[in-house]
């Protein structure tokens, strides 16, 4: 692949991951407070229902995984498996709509709807 | 051609890329997992406590400290990474190893302490 | 006399090590070692060295599994149990026992426009570079390269993937693109940018961690990086 589009990946993978860091330490504490005392459906959603500010961030953590994993497997495919070229890139392609996709669903099912 | 064996790749840098590489690899295989499980178990809150009492099994719970050891992991040497390849540094990358496996086992234990 | 054991491998691609068993002396270096087997023990083993003083590049072959200078490689610092593995260089074809064929390696260098071209003539005057300037840092940190292929055997990238042009040439490259008097960037960024250039390093570290002369070719493949994505942005690439 060319120096541009390479470069294009490479400055992709870093802006997903400076901001997944962000995201994945707030979501470790998250998660290692909340399941202190045990988990209830009813508790979990009676606080992120309606949360702006966690739909807001939840997609921009998905939305950055979508980007980053692939871009990691690309490499990973190539020198290990020996997979290169425009079927690999294709199959990723779909691989990262498919990761927005779920993880939007997700994202929906936890903070959307009412309060 | 001659290719490197074990006695070549001992040394810090190789076990952190290791590390970084299989973690990642993990993860990217978790995510959509992760993703349609959630959007799944949201359809009610009904289905969401099914879902959360499978997750109290032991053998899912172990598991779900592995991924958030992964995770912690992935992060501590994504941090190591943007450092070497962002910031003018020169000789403290052994030092970044040691702080990328200590931050994991630190997010590792408090998860399980938490559990 | 304390002995020591030698398995050197003997053949080209397809061969077998070969065992000797050699006097321990003081202060012997792993190529006195290869001379002691090729002048007393066996005439027809094939080996290449030239300076004996680490300045020349040509004697690195794989010892106990690890990639070294052999004429500053001391014995006493290799040896495990008085024994010893000495092979070609990795990830290059062999040509006859230890020798190994540089070819592809300094290929990669001109691939990767390892060469200088300045825009000045002879009825220039001088450049001026300050001993402190920031860019001329960066290449007196890159600039004592040997040209050994240590590097380039240790890193697995260049087994992974075969284009890539590896940390040597990629070095070589970095310490152009400071230098203020050099014209061909930015070419010379297009040429080692993609997966067959920096973007195929992993920051293993092999390379900084086996490099005699103590370069890192990692600082100067990250420093490509960050070149390559200032370039994008300002829409030169």
């Amino acid at each position: 692949m060319s120096a541009r589009s390479e470069t294009l990946l490479w400055l992709a993978q870093r802006a997903s991951a400076a901001v997944l860091a962000f995201c994945v330490v707030v979501h470790l504490a998250t998660i290692i407070v909340a399941v202190q005392g045990g988990l209830s459906a009813a508790e979990i959603l009676a606080r992120t229902r309606g949360s702006v500010l966690g739909l807001v961030f939840y997609t921009t953590f998905v939305l950055a995984a979508a980007v980053h994993a692939p871009i990691g497997l690309r490499a990973t495919l190539g020198e290990w498996l020996g997979w290169r070229g425009a079927a690999r890139d294709a199959v990723l392609l779909l691989f990262a709509l498919a990761l927005a996709v779920l993880g939007l669903r997700a994202v929906a099912g936890v903070f959307g709807g009412a309060a | 051609m001659r290719r490197n064996d074990l006695r070549a790749r001992r040394h810090p840098a190789y076990g952190a890329f290791l590390v970084h590489r299989i973690s990642g690899v993990l993860l990217a295989l978790f995510l959509p997992v992760h993703f349609w499980a959630l959007g799944q178990s949201l359809q009610g809150a009904e289905q969401f406590d099914r879902f959360l009492s499978w997750t109290a099994l032991p053998a899912v719970k172990f598991a779900e400290w592995g991924i958030v050891v992964l995770l912690a992991a992935h992060l501590a040497g994504g941090l190591r990474l943007l450092a070497l390849e962002l910031l003018p540094w020169r000789g403290w990358q052994k030092s970044l190893a040691a702080a990328a496996a200590a931050i994991a086992l630190a997010v590792g234990l408090a998860f399980a302490l938490a559990l | 006399m304390a002995l020591l054991r030698v398995k050197v491998w003997r053949g080209a691609e397809q061969g077998a090590f070969q065992s000797f068993e050699v006097p321990r002396q003081a202060s012997q270096t792993v190529l006195d070692v290869i001379t002691h087997i090729q002048r007393h023990l066996d005439g027809s083993l094939a080996y290449r060295f030239a300076c004996r003083v680490g300045m020349c590049g040509s004697c690195a072959m794989t010892v106990n599994g690890r990639p070294r200078w052999t004429c500053r490689t001391h014995v006493d610092t290799v040896a495990e149990d008085d024994t010893l593995e000495v092979a070609p260089l990795g990830h290059l074809p062999v040509i006859r026992d230890l020798v190994t064929d540089m070819t592809p390696f300094f290929d990669k260098w001109a691939r990767a426009r390892g060469q200088f071209s300045g825009a000045r003539s002879r009825h220039d005057d001088f450049a001026r570079i300050a001993p402190d300037d920031a860019d001329r840092r960066q290449v007196d940190a890159g600039i004592e390269c040997i040209g050994c292929g240590v590097c380039y055997a240790a890193c697995d990238l260049v087994s992974w993937s075969a284009d890539y042009l590896g940390p040597a040439a990629l070095n070589r490259a970095w310490t152009l693109v400071c230098d203020a008097r050099d014209a061909a960037n930015p070419a010379r960024l297009r040429a080692v940018g993609g997966d067959a250039g920096c973007h195929a390093c992993h920051t293993q570290m092999g390379c900084s961690e086996r490099c005699p002369k103590k370069i890192s070719p990692t600082a100067g493949i990250a420093g490509l990086k960050r070149a390559l994505a200032r370039a994008l942005l300002k829409g030169e690439l």
